[in-house]
């Protein structure tokens, strides 16, 4: 077990690294760069040069990305172009509105999705059934920032009863109620577009494992419906569901961006929009590199968590 | 043709060939079918609702919605097509490459496309399309770029699974070489796998398409997308909610459209694809 870990983490810091290498390269090979936004207006030749300089542009394409390396491995993304502010401390600001709102997502999602796709795979053909179906289909056809506003209409506009966005009003960031109401829209809106793929996958995972001959054997022997399904069906058929959550995760922060930017939230799905039309290399990379993070780190839980869901599995 | 013929007794899926049919026809005749011109403002006309004149009503610069959606139409499926066929080049070519030739290069091919994963597609266009423009070709190209990891990873298993059946070994026994059971063997065989996934593919690029004209960064004023329609229209939500709404909807039926068909395609080309059946 101890081996298993020790590999995968050290695959993750090879994968951060690949991730790294990719951004950097992108950037670099961009035309143009972020003198152009920093000055602003017309400039001569010489007050780029000097600009690009000043923020270590000027040095060879390796050197710079060998000294961005170093100074990460030590907690230093270095910082940003615009305001000068460390873009760690930037990044790990915005981390927390973000983790709360795709966790809220998350949460919410397998709430919904977990109960609705096994009452759909154990009453098939039935309205449960067409119902998740419909859910599931149409889920994943929502465009999520126009689903946002959509909330907004009809929940802030019409019926007055959210907040349309922020994350809670000015003078009251301390007030748990105020910050749960300007939650709901924006978690509703991610949890809704993952609620599908979640709900989908669950109801084929069910079906399958209905079928298997340790189902029927647990039927033969008389064990209630509620503990064969609950006990022995839906423990197995949340393997696939596990992997499905776990590679959903990029979709998930993806989605972030759009959302955020809707509801005005300030998470890292913002901070990157705005960086990226700022030129804004370092915390572009600083973003990148932590949603990167987040989700590789996630992949590797949800590997780790295949073990306590089946003892079957074992780590080689 | 008996797939042609299960796929026609699928309700669903003819029901999404007839949106994706209808969408299509639409992007293609614009020009024709289109009531007003797209690009024409008239202060005097703007923000009026649906009406039998403007049947999906007019936006803050007067110009007909209706029309709009229909050139939107264009430009999402224009950048949705090309985007999807590189994806699925890419993807095809790479997840082939990777199955058959196994070892060292599976390994490596297989790592970059980790690596793609790792980071949200979002995250990762926004930051090509920013810094690299953001014209038709240039989104879709990036868009494809970033989403053939998906698609190798698909192809791959699919061609592993083909690569241990025996008329790969009678092939390769017969003296085919590698170029040959790579392309008439294994990538034919996979067809089907390949064609459901251009179709679901063609949905999330849309959406993908959408949401970065949303943040400012597809198709750029006065070329009508669905997604910049959506960002003009969030100012006048209050007063007019058409504005918002009827570009969100085009969205929304041509991507339920794909993914009808898309899993209509999927159970008449292999049943054991099936979803949950």
């Amino acid at each position: 077990m101890a081996r298993y870990v020790a590999k995968r983490c050290a695959y993750a810091v090879l994968m951060l690294f690949g991730v790294s290498l990719i951004l950097f390269a992108i950037m670099r090979l961009a035309p143009g760069g972020p003198e152009a936004v920093l000055i602003g207006g017309e400039f001569s030749p010489d007050v780029a040069a000097e600009v690009r300089a000043r923020l270590g542009l000027d040095r060879p394409l390796l050197a710079q990305y060998a000294s961005w390396v170093l100074a990460a491995t030590r907690g230093d993304l270095g910082r940003s172009f615009k305001t000068g502010d460390p873009v760690a401390t930037l990044v790990l600001d915005r981390l927390g509105p973000t983790l709360q709102l795709t966790g809220g997502a998350l949460v919410l999602a397998l709430s919904v999705a977990l109960p609705l796709g096994v009452l759909a795979a154990v009453r098939r053909n039935t309205v449960w059934d067409a119902l998740a179906s419909s859910v599931s289909l149409f889920g994943v056809s929502f465009p999520s920032f126009w689903l946002g506003i959509m909330l907004i209409l009809l929940f802030s506009q019409t019926l007055g009863l959210l907040p349309p966005s922020g994350l809670s009003e000015y003078g009251r960031e301390g007030d748990l109620g105020a910050r749960l109401r300007h939650a709901v829209l924006p978690t509703l809106t991610l949890a809704l577009i993952q609620m599908a793929s979640f709900m989908r996958f669950t109801r084929s995972s069910v079906l399958e494992v209905l079928e298997q001959d340790y189902v029927r054997t647990a039927r033969a022997k008389g064990v209630p419906d509620r503990r064969v399904i609950w006990h022995h069906a839906l423990r197995n058929a949340l393997i696939p569901v596990v992997t499905v959550v776990g590679l959903s995760l990029p979709v998930l922060v993806g989605g972030a961006v759009l959302t955020e930017t809707v509801f005005a939230w300030p998470g890292i799905g913002r901070l990157a929009v705005g960086a990226v039309f700022e030129r804004d290399y370092p915390v572009i990379m600083g973003v990148n590199l932590m949603v990167s993070t987040v989700v590789i780190g996630a992949n590797l839980l949800t590997d780790l968590a295949y073990c306590a869901i089946d003892p079957r599995i074992s780590y080689r | 043709m008996r797939a042609l013929g299960r796929l026609g007794r699928n309700q669903r899926g003819v029901l999404g060939g007839l949106v994706v049919a209808v969408m299509l026809a639409a992007g293609t005749l614009a020009p024709l079918i289109a009531p007003y011109s797209y690009s024409t403002q008239s202060l005097l006309k703007r923000l009026q609702g649906p009406s039998a004149a403007h049947w999906l009503g007019t936006d803050g610069f007067g110009r007909d919605l209706l029309t709009r959606v229909i050139w939107g139409s264009r430009v999402s499926l224009e950048i949705g097509f090309l985007a999807t066929s590189l994806s699925l080049v890419v993807g095809t070519l790479l997840g082939g490459a990777a199955a058959y030739a196994g070892g060292r290069a599976d390994t490596a091919i297989m790592r970059v496309a980790d690596m793609f994963m790792a980071i949200p597609a979002l995250f990762l266009i926004l930051v090509v399309v920013a810094l690299f423009g953001s014209g038709l070709v240039n989104t879709a190209l990036v868009i494809g770029l970033v989403t053939w990891a998906h698609v190798a990873r698909v192809v791959r298993a699919e061609c592993l699974s083909l690569a241990a059946r025996d008329f790969v070994d009678a092939a390769r026994a017969l003296g085919a070489g590698h170029p040959r059971i790579l392309g008439r063997h294994l990538l034919v065989n996979a067809l089907p796998v390949i064609v459901v996934q251009a179709t679901l593919l063609l949905g999330q690029t849309i959406l993908i398409e959408s949401g970065l004209s949303y943040l400012g960064l597809g198709a750029q004023p006065p070329l009508p997308s669905w997604g910049n329609m959506i960002v003009e229209g969030r100012q006048f939500l209050a007063s007019a909610w058409w504005v918002a709404t009827f570009p969100g909807v085009a969205i929304f039926v041509t991507v339920l459209g794909f993914n009808l068909f898309g899993d209509g395609l999927r159970d008449a080309l292999d049943p054991r694809l099936r979803a949950g059946n």
